[in-house]
């Protein structure tokens, strides 16, 4: 049951990503590039409403005691604004900048991005690995 | 600013079905729809814990094509950019997404719509690193 839900709710945030067009990197990239005189403020609209839709949501379901098919709710506990925190958010935006892509929009055009996605998907994976693998376990042992 | 490429009505219209979505991930699995954390998730090969997450990707990939066989026309996917720039740009993305705990979705519309100072922060921080990054490669002509 909670595969068939998540499915469809990955289902509809693809058409969320299709619709507004952020599948497109170039689109995302013409918003990141402020200055280059045809600057297009669409992914600020796609985020507004998003975080609009969600935060009234928000508000409704989290006065349930459960979510329908898990036995609780599991939302992130995490308040500090620490090291890790802004060190991840610039990386990633610096990777951001770069291509244009981030996590939904690339996972979402993986069927039509052909070689390039696939080669920039690749490179994001080893890029996970190796904070799974290299930099967690390094920093269990620095912290043991 | 280029009124042309301005897609205020669709974007909105998107956007508030990605909010819709996310919602519908909290009120049926009790999860946030951070795709950087779902996808990272997968990756610790927990058995127990792989189902969801990979159905909830499934359908993130099905959903443009899906969409553009519904429609007649599959969905415009343009990547500029040199080889070395896509392999910097992911591993960038995958490893920052990680470090900082989240992504466009999970600090953009999850964290910010539980009104979480930390999200709003990776946010901004993002946001200015992305602009200053796109206006740097436009400026150095890799793109």
């Amino acid at each position: 049951m909670r595969a068939l839900f998540a499915a469809l709710a990955g289902l509809i945030f693809g058409v969320g990503l299709t619709i507004s067009e952020m599948v497109n990197p170039a689109k995302v990239l013409a918003f990141l590039d402020v200055f280059s005189g045809a600057w297009d403020p669409s992914l600020m609209f796609v985020m507004g409403a998003g975080v609009v839709v969600y935060a009234v949501g928000y508000q409704l379901i989290t006065r349930r005691n459960a979510p329908l098919v898990a036995p609780s709710f599991s939302l992130p506990t995490a308040n500090q604004i620490d090291p890790p925190l802004i060190g991840g958010a610039v990386l990633f935006g610096a990777g951001w900048g770069l291509v244009g892509l981030c996590p939904g929009p690339a996972y979402s055009a993986l069927g039509l991005g052909g070689a390039p996605l696939l080669i920039f998907m690749a490179a994001v994976v080893v890029g996970m690995l190796a904070f799974e693998w290299l930099w967690t376990p390094l920093q269990n042992r620095a912290s043991a | 600013m280029d009124w042309n490429d301005l897609t205020p009505i669709a974007a909105a219209l998107g956007g508030a079905l990605i909010g819709a979505a996310s919602l519908m991930l909290l009120l049926f699995n009790g999860r946030t729809a951070g795709v950087s954390g779902i996808a990272g998730g997968v990756l610790r090969f927990n058995l127990r814990d792989l189902d969801w997450r990979l159905a909830f990707l499934g359908g993130l990939i099905i959903a443009p094509v899906g969409w553009g066989l519904l429609r007649g026309g599959m969905p415009v996917v343009e990547i500029t950019g040199s080889i070395g720039l896509l392999i910097a740009g992911g591993l960038l993305v995958g490893f920052g997404t990680r470090l900082g705990s989240g992504c466009t979705s999970g600090h953009g519309i999850c964290g910010m719509g539980r009104i979480s100072l930390r999200s709003a922060v990776a946010v901004l921080t993002f946001l200015v690193v992305g602009v200053a990054t796109a206006t740097l490669v436009r400026l150095g002509g890799l793109s």
